[in-house]
């Protein structure tokens, strides 16, 4: 494969654009010229492919974690080590404290399963409840904000984000914070989505110009949205519902009716991709709710498990591809979309490429949503009778909960869940871990209602048959090459890789790995447990770190 | 939208589940942590109360267990108006003057007699129900259901038995009496088709069963080296660099898989759960239905 065929969107200067960068460029001569140091984060930057910083959720904007730093390369990376090790603190003594619980919900521990942002030297870690700043030379803490919440349900935070020098992160409780990230000093929160809906919020925020994306969850048979807020106060741009709010509303005739379609589901817990040059906001949406029991909700119940592209100016939405319609089985879509450009039938084409928790891959038009691809990805899948005509998996009834038992795979986790994939625009692979996991799946509420959330089943975990790392051809969906980890129980975790063809994830058997890119040969390793979070890099002082998150200890490695 | 709620092992997720299990219903990660079950209990008097006004007044259009109802009513556990009711101040109203959805569907009649304490009665009912919603959304636990999980033909079971078990296991041996140690349908297909123990939970396994069950279990690793020597064992673990067993002499064993001394030449897993993994992936819902019927009558 020619290296030409395969690039990186192309970030032409758009007027919008010209005048954000000299906006941004205006304003750190301004505060030069004031003696006060540039913005840490300025917007314009985060238009740049990933290089020296980790700015933003996936790095940059592309969400293919594909850095161009050098230094490590197949050769060196036999060299790696440990440049130091930092255990995140969740004693809340002596952090900065905001909030507007009474104290009395239990301090949760920590664990970095999230994006860690570098920039300027410092990293800015993030648990629910806790973020913290840390020197990224020696992992040294620099502040420790800590949030006393409501409650709810604390699963994950999966990072932050920097507009200028704010800290934005979302709390379990539903609110924005937005931080002075040099000190740690709250600016000011507000409350993003119902507390008493039992809406609970894990995902990072995601800057883009002077807007602010925010996603959130329910397992409560609540509406999914997408919000754009003013970085700068606060106060909410848009909001753009998933599922049909009322009558007339686009998608409702996937329904059998309002009250249905609202309690709907579709949440947005997982940050998107963004195309400066169509504007377009690309992200997967959640299961359709009652998960388990769609006999309530016959219907293709849109725009759940879906791929949606929303034009970040009005907050509309562009186009739609559902990649998992009437899904019963909890599977979202919500995994990070990734954008890229590759030639298809001698044409060059702006595509989005996901791997969809159901077990699918798929590549589409990410200007007009057109499906190009699908294909099946993990081994073991079993729940459909085959495609529909536009590429969507048709779902087999007889594989949703039975009373008597269905043998399902994959599992309620799906093939994969959080853990992000990564590409190679070199070589066209799209890299995803692939859990082929089996439950039986016992439906216990038989009730033609339906359930309620996530009620109304029994699930009996088998296990795995296989787990593996693959690159898939993004432009056929062909497996290029396959990696099995040998007796892993599950995924290793999420996935970074270099324009010097190497490849970092876990192997799900507590080594942290570094694979060549081009055929899955493992290429270096280090036991340091499984990894929660996806392998970053960035470059300080002229030296390139590795950094890489294990429940409350961050590793950093470097070339000694 | 669940989420794998740590990074690491299915298994042991498994084991926390359990253990949330032992410990209790609620978790400080996914738990009853919202404000409709943080609310303190309502006056059992008032619960009461609305209890007796709902039955009459709500509970043909809301249901019996306030998940709707045949006459189109909606389920309320989930509305947004209860939810965020604090004492009656929303729910009142909606009582009083009556609905029309905004989806459109039947208008709710209006309740203009009631008096605002029966009003509030009604909203504390309903919130105590609220207040006992499940976990992930689940709804309120409800009494327990006699549910039919033995479908499968026994006849045809036995047939499939023989042909694709009986090189393992038997039913007069391992399996004896599989049905009358494992009661429960559901947890006798799980345990057949995950291949786990199958003698009762925390209790003594029949003569013969446990330790032949227990052999059959242990994934065997042998390692062959450059020198034409070989070592076999227990498998601790083996990942693509490094393989550890506990060996055939007693000792623990690990080895860099890419070594130069001792050069590892070939690393032999023999897992006797494969045989199930590989099974999981052509059992038909049929098959393993009848299979259970089957084991269910070994009694």
């Amino acid at each position: 494969m020619k290296r030409a065929m395969f690039k990186a969107p192309m970030r032409k200067p758009t007027p919008a654009r010209t005048l954000l960068a000299s906006a941004a460029l205006a304003a750190a001569l301004l505060a030069t010229a004031a003696g006060a140091p540039p913005p840490l984060v300025p917007p314009a930057t985060l238009y740049k492919p990933l290089g020296t910083d980790w700015s933003i959720y996936a790095g940059d904007y592309t969400n293919q974690r594909f850095s161009h730093l050098t230094q490590v390369n197949r050769d060196t990376v036999k060299q790696l080590s440990l440049a130091w090790v930092a255990h995140v603190n969740s004693a809340t003594r002596d952090a900065i404290t905001g909030g507007e619980g009474k104290g009395d919900f239990p301090v949760s521990g920590a664990s970095i399963k999230g994006a860690v942002l570098e920039t300027s030297g410092m990293l800015f870690a993030t648990s629910p409840d806790h973020v913290w700043a840390l020197d990224a030379r020696d992992g040294r803490e620099l502040w420790h904000f800590f949030w006393k919440t409501r409650g709810g349900t604390h699963i994950t935070s999966r990072g932050s984000a920097i507009w200028n020098d704010s800290l934005l992160f979302l709390t379990a409780d539903n609110f924005m914070v937005s931080l002075d990230a040099r000190t740690g000093r709250e600016n000011w929160h507000v409350e993003i989505a119902d507390f008493n809906q039992q809406y609970f919020t894990t995902s990072a925020p995601i800057v883009i110009g002077d807007q602010v994306l925010v996603g959130t969850g329910n397992d409560s048979d609540a509406p999914g949205f997408l919000q754009s807020y003013d970085p700068r106060t606060g106060k909410r741009n848009w909001i753009f519902y998933t599922v049909p709010m009322n009558k007339g509303d686009a998608g409702l005739d996937t329904w059998p009716n309002v009250d249905a379609a609202r309690h709907g589901g579709g949440h947005t817990w997982i940050p998107g991709a963004y195309d400066p040059d169509t504007d377009l906001y690309i992200f997967g949406t959640g299961n359709p709710s009652p998960a388990y029991t769609g006999v309530a909700r016959p219907g293709d119940n849109l725009f759940t498990c879906s791929l949606l592209a929303v034009t970040v100016s009005t907050g509309k939405l562009a186009w739609y591809y559902q990649t998992s319609p009437h899904d019963t089985h909890d599977w979202d879509s919500a995994q990070p979309p990734i954008i890229f450009d590759a030639m298809i039938n001698g044409k060059p084409r702006k595509l989005v490429a996901t791997a969809a928790r159901n077990g699918y891959f798929f590549t589409l038009d990410r200007v007009t949503g057109e499906h190009l691809v699908t294909s099946q990805y993990g081994a073991t899948v079993n729940w459909t009778r085959g495609l529909r005509k536009g590429g969507q998996p048709d779902r087999d009834p007889m594989k949703d909960a039975q009373i008597a038992g269905a043998l399902v795979s994959p599992t309620e986790d799906g093939v994969v869940n959080y853990q992000a994939p990564a590409f190679n625009p070199d070589l066209g692979y799209f890299y995803v871990n692939e859990s082929d996991s089996f439950n039986i799946v016992y439906l216990t509420d038989p009730d033609p209602r339906g359930s309620m959330g996530l009620g109304g089943k029994r699930r009996a975990v088998l296990g795995n048959a296989s787990t593996a790392l693959q690159a898939i051809d993004a432009r056929t969906g062909k497996t290029a090459w396959r990696h099995e980890w040998p007796q892993a129980p599950s995924l290793g975790g999420g996935l970074l890789n270099t324009a010097t063809g190497v490849l970092f994830t876990g192997d799900g058997n507590g080594n942290f790995v570094a694979l060549d890119a081009a055929n899955g040969a493992p290429l270096w390793h280090t036991r340091i447990g499984n990894l929660s979070n996806a392998p970053e890099t960035y470059q300080l002082d002229g030296r390139q770190y590795v950094l890489a998150g294990v429940g409350d200890t961050l590793y950093a490695f470097v070339l000694n | 939208m669940a989420r794998t709620m740590t990074g690491g092992f299915v298994l042991r997720k498994c084991v926390a589940v359990l253990l949330m299990l032992a410990a209790g219903p609620a978790s400080a990660q996914v738990g009853q942590n919202f404000p409709a079950h943080l609310r303190p209990e309502g006056d059992p008097a008032v619960v009461e109360r609305g209890k007796a006004l709902y039955g009459a007044l709500c509970r043909g259009c809301h249901g019996a267990d306030l998940r709707g109802g045949d006459l189109g009513g909606p389920n309320l556990l989930r509305s947004e108006l209860v939810l965020n009711d604090q004492a009656g101040e929303l729910i009142g109203p909606v009582i009083h003057d009556g609905r029309t959805p905004a989806g459109g569907g039947t208008a709710m009649p209006p309740q203009p007699q009631l008096e605002e304490t029966d009003r509030r009665a009604i909203a504390e009912y309903i919130h105590s129900i609220a207040r006992t919603t499940q976990a992930q959304g689940g709804p309120p636990r409800g009494p327990a259901m006699a549910l039919d999980l033995l479908v499968g033909d026994a006849k045809a079971g036995e047939k499939y038995f023989n042909k694709e078990c009986a090189s393992c296991h038997s039913a007069a041996g391992d399996l004896a009496r599989i049905g009358g140690r494992i009661p429960d349908v559901g947890q006798l297909q799980d345990a057949w088709v995950g291949g786990r123990r199958t003698g009762p939970p925390g209790g003594t396994v029949p003569a013969g069963a446990p330790a032949a069950d227990a052999a059959r279990r242990v994934v065997r690793v042998t390692v062959k080296f450059a020198d034409g020597s070989q070592q076999s064992g227990a498998l601790a673990r083996i990942d693509d660099f490094t393989v550890a067993f506990t060996g055939d002499d007693g000792a623990y064993h690990s080895y860099a898989r890419d070594a130069a001394t001792p050069r590892i030449t070939a690393v032999q897993v023999d897992d006797p759960l494969a045989a199930h993994r590989a099974l999981w992936t052509r059992l038909t819902d049929k098959d393993m239905h009848d299979v259970t019927a089957y084991l269910a009558g070994l009694k």
